[in-house]
């Protein structure tokens, strides 16, 4: 207990010391947090429930979408806004930009998961492989059409609002970099809470034999449903402050970038270690560092190498890094272990 | 005579995607592989035809070359990555499929420049019914080809040994390998085939629409959900689901728009898996 709160209170001293310590790198760290919670989430869908998604970059477009488009909504007519493209005939002063932001991460977050809620029956109804590629075509769909309807901007892209000027130059990178990790830090002890309770036991059970478990008489449709829920609303969370990040939302290469962040997320996931608390956490910062290393020294062969890194992780590395440390110190994971046993498995395999 | 042209459209490029779904079904069926990358391995033996009409050779020919060389890249695939996946769980398969989607959208790219292209047949046009309806004749000899190619296939499957072996292998693994065929051969040669008639599809896509090295996705989407309308192994359900697909893509370009056309592809692949899986549920079944 005691050791847990050094280490939980040294990473949080850490995480609001870090932009100042590294002030080159806000931004690069706003995104860390992001991609952190979006393994997380991917986790309580795809590690702990067993319902391997794509389609969870369906919920993080949506939200960035929605926070974009209620932040310009709330106080301009949103068509002309995203007609006038790059150019700013519209300026939102610092409280509006605030309201705005705050109110638009509120809608980024409930109406995502109100629409897996609506989607969750039928979708989840599907199971395995079905389900992966069910929601794969979920997330391009939503791209797709996305990318046709006039008012958020269709294949021109939506310009969100621009950072209000106040006084100092940093505040920007700042910002989000603190509302981003403030968000990691909410889902993280919302998830680490939702672990200790007998709901991650039922996701556990539903994932490692869904039939049995409904009939011990859980309704597996009902916590399936919660499940996704709860990885939309942290999703959509995630997406609205993105979108503010990047400043430009297109809906195909932003939004609903299957091709990047969808396999980003279940990637992080797999590369620490499916169905624990801490791997998502270490998969996505071992990979946020190496895809950085990757996009700034091999330039445009970004994508290969993450085509073979899939390749290697998924063949070579499907355990992840948590799935290796517990098979190489299972005590630290207060597993009991019996040596002789043990050592009798191994010659077995 | 709007609708005619598009249901003729339609019939005749449904019949390509029937071929790339028969070789989906056959990996699917004996490998029990999902392979994200199939629509990949048609652009790439689209670009095969087009660089034999870049050097003046007349791209049909891509038809019979095309194959024969996504034959060997097949192969090459199965020893380098899925032989490590076919006896895992499908999520692996279909992640590791993804990522070597991924690695050749981008290797074709490279390659090939980002551009829209096609291979110009020169093969001109029918007109049918006082000249309401125009049908490319490459799009008659690509559907013509398909159909020769698929019935070849479904001979050569009866009765070659390598077929029988295929077969075996589908049905029973396991007792394929006790009775003595080489499993590991058949999985390659499986697979090898399976590119090659995407090698053919591609070429013949490159004849009479456009390729693009990042359009494999969709046509990965349009057999899988092929395959799981027609069930695997049921050949004339093939034909017919792909007949039916391609009828409804060229509907749904006229009456939605082109820019909705690949979305409604995805919607109704989303819309046909719920619709079984609620017809299903009704049996306290589910699809699996």
């Amino acid at each position: 207990m005691n050791k847990n709160i050094i280490l939980y209170g040294t990473i949080l001293i850490f995480g609001i010391a870090a932009p100042f310590i590294f002030p080159a790198f806000k931004v690069q760290l706003s995104i860390l947090c992001i991609l952190i919670i979006l393994a997380i989430t991917w986790n309580v869908q795809g590690g702990e429930m067993g319902y391997n998604t794509f389609g969870n970059i369906l919920f993080y477009g949506l939200g960035m979408y929605l926070c974009a488009s209620v932040q310009v909504g709330m106080f301009f007519p949103l068509g002309e806004w995203t007609e006038g493209g790059g150019e700013k005939t519209f300026v939102h002063t610092p409280a509006q930009f605030f309201q705005g932001f705050a109110v638009g991460l509120a809608v980024a977050a409930v109406v995502p998961a109100i629409i897996a809620g609506l989607i969750g029956y039928s979708i989840l109804g599907l199971r395995g492989h079905y389900f992966a590629i069910c929601t794969l075509g979920l997330g391009v769909a939503a791209g797709e059409i996305s990318g046709g309807i006039e008012i958020i901007g269709a294949g021109q892209g939506f310009t969100t609002p621009p950072f209000p000027n106040v006084d100092r130059l940093e505040a920007r990178g700042e910002f989000f970099y603190f509302c981003s990790f403030i968000v990691l830090v909410f889902t993280f002890l919302a998830v680490k809470a939702i672990y200790s309770t007998r709901f991650k036991l039922v996701l556990n059970a539903i994932r490692d034999n869904e039939d049995k478990a409904e009939a011990m008489g859980i309704q597996t449709m009902k916590y399936k449903i919660i499940g996704w829920m709860i990885s939309a609303f942290f999703c959509g969370l995630a997406g609205g402050i993105m979108g503010g990040l990047v400043g430009y939302i297109d809906s195909t290469d932003v939004a609903f970038d299957g091709r990047e962040m969808g396999v980003f997320m279940v990637l992080m996931a797999i590369l620490g270690g499916k169905g624990t608390l801490w791997g998502p956490v270490i998969g996505a910062t071992l990979f946020h560092i190496f895809k950085e290393g990757f996009w700034t020294f091999f330039l445009g062969w970004q994508y290969v190498a993450l085509g073979v890194l899939i390749v290697v992780i998924v063949i070579y590395f499907p355990e992840g890094i948590m799935g290796w440390l517990r098979e190489k110190y299972p005590e630290r994971f207060g597993e009991v272990v019996d040596e002789a046993d043990r050592k009798a498995q191994v010659t077995l395999k | 005579m709007l609708t005619l042209q598009a249901v003729l459209d339609g019939l005749l490029l449904g019949i390509l995607f029937a071929l790339i779904a028969y070789g989906m079904a056959l990996q699917w069926g004996v490998m029990n592989i999902i392979n994200i990358a199939q629509g990949d391995l048609v652009i790439l033996g689209g670009y095969i035809a087009y660089f034999m009409y870049l050097y003046g050779i007349h791209p049909a020919w891509g038809v019979i070359v095309s194959p024969i060389i996504m034959y060997f890249v097949g192969v090459i695939i199965y020893k380098l990555v899925i032989n490590k996946v076919v006896d895992r769980d499908l999520f692996i398969s279909i992640l590791a499929t993804f990522g070597i989607s991924i690695l050749f959208m981008q290797l074709m790219n490279f390659a090939f420049g980002a551009d829209v292209v096609l291979a110009n047949s020169g093969y001109g046009t029918t007109m049918l019914f006082d000249n309401s309806v125009t049908l490319p004749n490459s799009k008659i000899f690509s559907a013509f080809i398909s159909i020769v190619f698929a019935i070849g296939l479904v001979i050569y499957m009866k009765k070659s040994k390598l077929g029988r072996a295929i077969r075996a292998t589908a049905q029973n693994a396991r007792a394929a390998k006790i009775l003595g065929v080489d499993t590991e051969k058949v999985y390659a040669a499986t697979f090898g085939i399976n590119a090659a008639l995407c090698g053919v599809a591609g070429a013949l896509i490159s004849i009479t629409f456009t390729i693009h090295p990042y359009m494999g996705l969709p046509y990965t989407i349009r057999s899988f959900m092929i395959v799981i309308v027609a069930g695997l192994g049921n050949l004339p359900g093939v034909a017919m689901s792909g007949m039916g697909l391609g009828v409804f893509e060229e509907f749904a370009d006229y009456i939605l728009g082109t820019e909705f056309r690949i979305g409604s592809v995805f919607l109704l692949l989303v819309l046909i898996l719920v619709y079984r899986r609620f017809k299903l549920s009704r049996k306290r079944e589910y699809l699996k």
